[in-house]
């Protein structure tokens, strides 16, 4: 499982699990796992089960390969719909390979819905609005909206859960369903490579050039020289 | 080496394995150290569905045997003693109520300590009544609807973490062993309090202290069973209950076998990694093959016990006594393949020689299984 999507289950199922010890009103809570993958990603939706999630719901179908995060968000999107009875979509703040963070803001887009990344706590939450905090590079965010939305999450949100036992003989049982683009009513062109407006053609370690050129001299006469290397580069 | 386990017993371990690496293990150090109790770890086993094990389903429980008790026990105790310790004492404090208690205490007691929001304790052992458990002096008088309890008891296991504590005391002191019986005392019951918390050699992150009853007043349906039954539920719970520290055991050596093999390939002398020299080959040997075989024993016992037979107190007792015994052995000789390392709190075999200790004592002393075994074996032959 991508790490960042743990938190984002556990928030989910503790969401599920503060709405049911009723400090949140009664309300009934199911929290759904989606994925968008190939047949082999029902192991980690079996695994989201295992921590708790209610059901899980793949995504798949050869003509999804090769998405690029538009495309991604526009499958996930179809799929949300057709859900329909949705209050909040919880995204991992990015995958661990591709490390965009763009398919949560683009869902959002997709799906008309405020979109809040990067968040570290649900302060506030109920039927019909949710409160949270999130942490920029230089200040905390409070931010209240309206429901539904989606929100993404990251490491400062909370501790994933071990799985129960009760979870994992749940999961083994468990059926997922997997929809594929008939049952998405998704147009070839939308998903996998050709809904894609990117293509990654070539994944390479950039090599790092580092120029050193050491200093000499007294200690005035070092910070001289530094100065004037510094002035020419016009960094000052 | 694994044995055949069915599905779910391979899913109670690799729960266990994924608590003590991302749980256990980065705190273990400190919780020795400073004797912290791990509530939050236990929140987190109870999560998981561990205290549920061997409670019956119509309690919230899983309604598996003995066997899954002790190979969860196992794990744990692989990251800490302190934690399976705190673990295991809590199914010893409910074992009376499973066996013996009525219908209703069942249903108010067991859903809660199955789910791990509360835990419970077992309190037998007093000042001047150790082995010779004939010898406690808390005492119960009925008045009315309710027992009276008067007296001490010392180094009790999850002592002021648990709610449900099931307490030994005499009800009729003139007719000694017989004239015990056993009690449910929760927590907050006016007149019971706690007394000092103990500073232990190991197993530092359990709480051992001392529970004080003054003219503490508890309700008459809080008896297990009638009066004059104590010590036969002492005995009953320790004969299932025993296997489990014989798996403390076990756990315990087995984490310090895997430390001693990891550090005699990298620790090089004389030119070479220890592990070359014959003398530490055999004593890795004879540590690895002492760990099996009393696993082996171990989960021979709790097969036993699982199927239902009766007389299992024999059993129960060699399982314990065997892997408490080899537990000893093998963490000193773990510290002694690491050499003076081995000795620093740099490394954890150090803390496992002094957990390993415990399992000697507690829950009836090797001696005392020794009497076990030995008067079974003259009362009822070999078998
Ligand atoms: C850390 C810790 C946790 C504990 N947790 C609990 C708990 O949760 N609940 C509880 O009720 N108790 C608990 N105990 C108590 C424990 O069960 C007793 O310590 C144990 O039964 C031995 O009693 P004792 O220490 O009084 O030793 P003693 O009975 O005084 O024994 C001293 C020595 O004499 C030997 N001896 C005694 N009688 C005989 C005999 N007949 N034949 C041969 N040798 C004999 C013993 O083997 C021992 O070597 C705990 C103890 C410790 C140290």
């Amino acid at each position: 499982m991508n790490p960042f999507d743990t938190y984002a289950i556990e928030e989910g199922v503790r969401l599920k699990e503060r709405f049911n010890s009723g400090n949140n009103g009664n309300l009934d809570v199911e929290v759904i796992a989606v994925s968008m993958g190939p047949p082999q990603a029902e192991e980690v939706l079996k695994e989201s089960i295992s921590l708790g999630v209610d059901s899980g719901l793949l995504l798949s179908d050869r003509a999804f390969a090769g998405a690029d995060t538009w495309a991604t968000a526009a499958t996930l999107a179809r799929a949300i719909k057709k859900i329909d009875d949705y209050k909040l979509i919880i995204l991992g703040k990015q995958t661990f390979d591709g490390d965009t963070g763009q398919v949560g803001p683009e869902l959002a887009h997709k799906l008309n819905l405020p979109f809040i990344g990067y968040v570290s706590s649900i302060l506030e939450i109920d039927y019909k609005k949710v409160k949270v905090k999130r942490l920029m590079e230089d200040r905390y965010e409070i931010i209240e909206t309206r429901l539904p939305a989606a929100i993404s999450v990251g490491k400062d949100i909370n501790v994933p859960r071990v799985p129960s036992l009760r979870g994992k003989l749940k999961a083994k049982k468990a059926e997922i369903p997997v929809w594929d683009k008939n049952c998405l009513d998704i147009k070839e062109k939308e998903a996998g490579l050709s809904g894609s407006y990117t293509k990654v053609i070539k994944i390479f370690t950039p090599k790092v050039k580092h120029e050193v050129k050491i200093i000499k001299g007294s200690a005035d006469e070092q910070v001289n020289e530094l100065y004037k290397e510094l002035k020419e580069l016009g960094v000052i | 080496m694994r044995y055949f386990l069915t599905e779910e017993q391979q899913m109670i371990i690799d729960i266990c394995r994924q608590i003590v690496d991302e749980r256990i293990i980065p705190a273990r150090a400190e919780l020795d150290e400073k004797g912290i109790f791990p509530t939050e770890i236990l929140k987190e086993v109870g999560k998981s569905d561990l205290f549920r094990l061997f409670v019956p389903e119509e309690y919230g429980g899983m309604g598996t045997g003995i066997f899954e008790v002790c190979i969860a026990t196992e794990e744990l105790s692989r990251g800490d003693m302190g934690v399976a310790t705190s673990y295991a004492a809590s199914g010893l404090g409910f074992i009376p109520i499973l066996i013996y208690g009525s219908e209703e205490q069942k249903k108010k007691y067991l859903p809660q300590l199955a789910s791990g929001e509360k835990l419970a304790a077992f309190g037998l052992t007093e000042s001047e009544a150790g082995s010779d458990v004939g010898g406690i002096r808390t005492t119960a008088k009925l008045d009315g609807d309710y027992y009276i309890l008067n007296g001490t008891k010392q180094w009790i296991t999850n002592g002021g973490e648990a709610d449900i504590y099931t307490i030994f005391a005499m009800t009729d002191p003139g007719k000694g062993a017989r004239g015990a019986s056993t009690f449910i005392v929760e927590r907050d019951t006016p007149g019971f309090n706690f007394g000092k918390k103990e500073d232990k050699l190991g197993i530092r992150s359990s709480a051992t202290r001392e529970l004080i009853f003054t003219d503490c007043k508890i309700p008459r349906e809080n008896i297990i069973t009638r009066e004059g039954m104590g010590f036969i539920i002492a005995m009953k719970t320790f004969d299932q209950s025993r296997p489990a520290v014989g798996a403390q055991a076990v756990g315990v050596a087995q984490a310090a076998l895997e430390e001693a093999l990891n550090y005699s390939k990298i620790r090089k002398q004389f030119g070479a990694a220890i592990s070359s020299f014959q003398a530490i080959q055999h004593m890795l040997a004879d540590m690895a093959t002492n760990v099996e075989a009393a696993r082996a024993l171990i989960y021979q016992t709790a097969k036993v016990i699982d199927s239902g037979e009766k007389n299992i107190g024999r059993l129960s007792a060699m399982s314990k006594l065997f892997a408490s015994d080899m537990a000893m052995k093998v963490t000193i000789d773990a510290v002694q393949i690491l050499g003076g390392y081995g000795y620093m709190k740099d490394y954890p075999v150090e803390r496992m020689m002094r957990d390993a200790k415990i399992t000697q004592i507690y829950e009836g002393t090797n001696q005392i299984q020794r009497n076990i075994i030995a008067l079974d074996l003259i009362k009822r032959g070999v078998l």
